[in-house]
């Protein structure tokens, strides 16, 4: 008799595969003995992709650190959303200092711990995307040329949520944002701008650089623990949908997550000292449209006559992913179909 | 030990002293012996265990501190001029977070335009930041100023910052008896923070705080300001007795006692006043110094009780605001309201403009014959401002008045053009 | 209270001069104060620093307006600064230069002072006989306690072996020691030409 190998994501939840799994090799989620390092009761909207992915990576850290671990936080919605006063959803040690400079808060805490003769606790740092590529950028790139103790974590939902969704350096094309109205000829986001952070800060030649997305919860949480086997500074960037900026339903978070990295718009990948080490390659060839046309934020895109031609230039930004970081195999279901440019 | 010493290298050495855990520098004129000799410190291994950190911005140097000093460590940082107003706003987070950094600041002149030398705009610039801000007088003061501020900063969880006159002291070679480490060991215990990040024992610092409780945490740092009025004292005579040294105190007093006018000022301007007051004592006139070394916690109370006697009270004063007038002049009217002291207000020493003896003097002798404006400006060219007005008024696209005023000032001199007030 | 004002060019240890001058005077157990002109000149930009010297306490902090003497360090300002500015007539001036005061053009200023107390010192050559490289400001100092006696050389020579360590110290006492002489031997001549 034949068999085939079951594969989780034929499986569908991640509870149908934790089960399959041995113990050891099980997600920390699962774990009845996890930080819960963010607890329950915060105020993030439902569906958050900021509040599942700081859930997962700082618990993943909590892990990895024997609960040794310090977290600063940037300004923004993780941070709001977290600690209205006088309550807290922080089950770790934590601190906010300001949006801008989380990172050299995180080199702060780093730095005394060690003076401190403890050098066993960690430092995470997170930031929204705003507070990473944007005010924050300043001070991260110093804490990497520096080569810090720290794993910056930036939570990627391509704008600035917090304030009512208005452009950062990290939104994409096309995007409508309060900033990037879809009106005028040229509706939404400019194409041509924006800062790819990983590869920013892969050329500081940093020892760890990885993205994931909160689709992908074993891929996270490895990235996570990989992190934490490196002293010095590491970055970890996170896709993280948001349902009121991005116009979408709060059930479709982690949906949208895996399309993002399934059409090739955002590559999962991981990379030591300034060289890619791994992709998670694309398991179903899909076309942008499929990721585009559920976001409201893309709606001006599909309306009575669909922008076909901006479609198309979203799907060539996906298309050079796919070359660059060679995200298609021969495994990939669909990969013979041909490219559309 | 008396030593011959520059001003940035004796408060370097004396910051090593108070064994600073994390030091984190970002270079700028005038601070930048300070830092330089701490970094040589801990490069050598003369100053361990310490991190000294150079960052890519002030606004760096502000964070880091913030995450040591939270972490538990003791934090020192050292800026001027640009260089504060761009960590503006971790400036005043330390304070909103109650971490006591202690940082120098190298007092210094903000552009535009840019000038890098010294007055104290920059020390009024965060006056209202929470900050316990003390003026140094000398070079001696300077340094030992930095040993009370730590332990004035701990003691109470505010972050103190010592302002010394950028150049006049930080590059000034002079005399300065140097503490042991034994004296400052004894004086200076280890910081105990009151909160601190500790994996087990975890809190969440720098919680967002509603309407229903900010005025009450603000309040509560006015509360600890206040209490540093009463401390400072304290922490001065504590200082004294370790080291037979008078330093700091909420103010200074020279010549007061039966003074009929009162010259206000702070930091090193105050050497100079003396000297010029000495001479008007010489000549028959009662005069007299107050020095205020405590900026911020103000001390009304103390300033009231000094000039309360006198009948005027001439301020003299390295910064203004625009289109106001005095800063420390504001402070003093309200300490002296209610008194028949009359206040004057004179605005000096910008952008490293000289203030010497012999100005001083006519000021002095002008304030005694009763004729001191309300506001004066020191030595100003009032000639070559009224051409740049002149200038301004003649044709919209006049350029840049900076640039003008230069290059009216290199012109040759037209006769009777230059009328000083 | 003893005023100097030093004129020389970034680059020249000007700074330098009136600082190691402070230390020797405060190893005569004197009061001594030295600064710079607090610019941001750059390497051959004219530059001044002073040292005042009193048996008191300084609390001064304004620049010397009046010194007492002026120290120039490179003859090459003459005509660009203003270097006699609140000079009195009593006052002291010492000159890096091998040449004369008319060879330097400045014959008329000379015989505004009293002879005695401008005299030049060939800084440079000894600095770079001595020390090898053409930094003037520790053989003018030497020169200086010669000239106007405010400090002695055994000061002058403790203050640059402090500043300057081993065998550059050495170097450049030596060459203070020898300016000392020819200055000493200046202020003979002199003085016999006076009397």
């Amino acid at each position: 008799m034949t068999t085939r190998p079951v594969r989780f994501y034929q499986v569908g939840s991640f509870a149908v595969g934790n089960r399959l799994l041995e113990d050891g090799d099980r997600t920390v989620q699962s774990d009845l003995n996890r930080a819960n390092s963010i607890d329950s009761g915060h105020r993030a909207c439902q569906g958050c992709g900021e509040a599942l992915g700081a859930r997962y990576a700082l618990d993943a850290a909590m892990r990895a650190t024997n609960g040794q671990m310090v977290a600063v936080n940037a300004t923004g919605c993780l941070e709001v959303f977290s600690t209205p006063y006088p309550e807290t959803s922080w089950r770790i040690a934590w601190l906010h200092s300001l949006f801008g400079n989380a990172p050299a808060v995180a080199t702060g805490v780093s730095a005394a711990m060690r003076v401190k003769g403890k050098p066993e606790v960690r430092v995470v740092a997170q930031a929204g995307d705003g507070g990473t590529v944007d005010i924050g950028f300043g001070c991260l790139s110093g804490m990497f040329e520096r080569n810090d103790d720290v794993l910056f974590i930036c939570y990627d939902n391509e704008g600035y949520m917090n304030t009512g969704v208005q452009r950062s350096a990290a939104t994409p094309p096309a995007a409508r944002t309060a900033t990037t109205d879809a009106v005028g000829p040229e509706p939404g986001n400019a194409f041509g701008q924006g800062k790819d952070l990983p590869r920013l800060a892969m050329a500081h030649d940093i020892a760890y650089v990885a993205t994931a997305t909160v689709a992908d919860l074993h891929d996270l949480e490895a990235k996570v623990e990989r992190a934490m086997q490196f002293r010095g500074a590491r970055y970890l960037h996170i896709l993280v949908p948001c349902p009121l900026g991005w116009g979408s339903a709060s059930d479709d978070t982690i949906h949208i997550a895996r399309l993002a990295k399934e059409t090739g718009l955002f590559p999962v990948f991981e990379a030591e000292y300034g060289k890619v080490t791994s992709v998670s390659h694309i398991r179903r060839r899909t076309p942008v449209e499929e990721y585009l046309s559920i976001q409201r934020r893309y709606a001006h895109l599909f309306g009575k006559k669909p922008r076909t031609e901006v479609i198309a230039r979203i799907q060539a930004i996906a298309d050079r992913n796919i070359e660059r970081y060679g995200l298609i195999t021969d495994e990939t279901v669909g990969a013979t179909r041909e490219v559309t440019a | 030990m008396l030593r011959q010493i520059e001003g940035s290298r004796a408060v370097a050495e004396t910051v090593a002293l108070c064994r600073p855990e994390v030091v984190c520098a970002y270079p700028i004129s005038p601070q930048t012996h300070i830092i330089e000799a701490v970094g040589v410190m801990v490069k050598s291994g003369e100053l361990a265990p310490c991190e000294f950190i150079n960052v890519e911005s002030e606004f760096a140097a502000m964070s880091v501190a913030i995450g040591a000093s939270a972490a538990g460590a003791r934090a020192y940082t050292a800026t001027s001029s640009q260089g504060l107003l761009f960590m503006m706003e971790a400036v005043y987070n330390a304070a909103g977070l109650g971490l006591p950094i202690v940082m120098t600041l190298a007092n210094r002149a903000i552009g535009a335009p840019i000038n890098i030398w010294n007055d104290h705009s920059d020390a009024m610039a965060v006056r209202d930041a929470g900050w316990i801000q003390l003026f140094a007088e000398t070079n001696q003061e300077a340094a030992d100023l930095h040993v009370q501020a730590f332990r004035l900063a701990e003691e109470l969880s505010v972050p103190v910052m010592v302002c010394m006159d950028g150049f006049i002291l930080t590059h000034a070679v002079e005399g300065v008896d140097m503490l042991d480490q034994s004296t400052v060991d004894a004086f200076l215990p280890p910081y105990e923070p009151r909160q601190v990040l500790d994996p087990d024992s975890p809190v969440s610092i720098g919680a967002m705080v509603g309407p229903e409780a900010f005025e009450e945490v603000r309040y509560l740092a006015h509360l600890r300001q206040l209490d540093a009025l009463d401390r400072i004292p304290v922490i001065a005579a504590a200082f004294e007795e370790a080291t037979g040294r008078r330093s700091g105190g909420l103010l200074s007093t020279y010549r007061t006692d039966d003074a009929e006018t009162i010259v206000v000022a702070l930091g090193s301007v105050l050497g100079t006043i003396k000297d010029a007051v000495d001479i008007r004592r010489e000549a028959g006139e009662r005069i007299g110094v107050v020095g205020i070394t405590s900026f911020r916690p103000f001390p009304f109370q103390a300033v009231r009780d000094v000039l309360c006697g006198a009948r005027q009270v001439v301020v003299i004063e390295k910064a203004f605001s625009i289109g106001f007038g005095g800063v420390l002049a504001t402070d003093l009217s309200l300490a002296l309201h209610g008194t028949d002291c009359t206040l004057r207000s004179v605005v000096a020493g910008l952008g490293g403009r000289s203030i010497t003896r012999l100005a001083l003097e006519d000021l002095f002798a002008t304030a005694a014959r009763g004729q001191l404006e309300a506001l004066t400006f020191l030595d100003l060219d009032h000639g070559v401002v009224e051409r740049e007005r002149e200038r301004m008024m003649a044709t919209r696209r006049s350029g840049p008045s900076a640039e003008n005023i230069l290059r009216d000032l290199k012109a040759p001199r037209r006769v009777g053009a230059k009328e000083k007030s | 209270m003893f005023q100097v004002r030093i004129h020389g060019r970034g680059g020249q240890g000007v700074v330098t001069a009136a600082e190691m001058l402070s230390v020797a005077a405060f190893a005569e157990g004197r009061h001594a104060q030295a600064f710079p002109s607090f610019g941001s000149e750059r390497t051959g930009a004219p530059v001044v620093s002073y040292c005042r010297i009193d048996d008191r306490e300084i609390r001064t902090r304004e620049p010397v307006m009046v010194p007492d003497c002026v120290i120039i360090q490179d003859v090459t300002l003459i005509n660009q600064v203003d270097l006699f500015s609140g000079l009195a007539p009593d006052g002291y001036v010492l000159v890096n230069t091998s040449r004369s005061f008319d060879e330097l053009g400045i014959g008329d200023l000379f015989n505004q002072f009293h002879h005695d107390h401008l005299l030049t010192c060939p800084a440079t050559e000894l600095a770079l006989e001595h020390v090898g490289r053409p930094l003037p400001n520790a053989a003018l100092l030497g020169g200086f306690a010669a000239l106007t006696h405010q400090v002695t050389i055994g000061a002058i020579d403790t203050a640059i072996r402090e500043r300057f360590l081993g065998v550059v110290g050495e170097r450049n006492a030596a060459a203070a020691a020898e300016a000392y002489k020819i200055v000493m031997q200046e202020e003979e001549t002199a003085d016999a030409a006076t009397n």
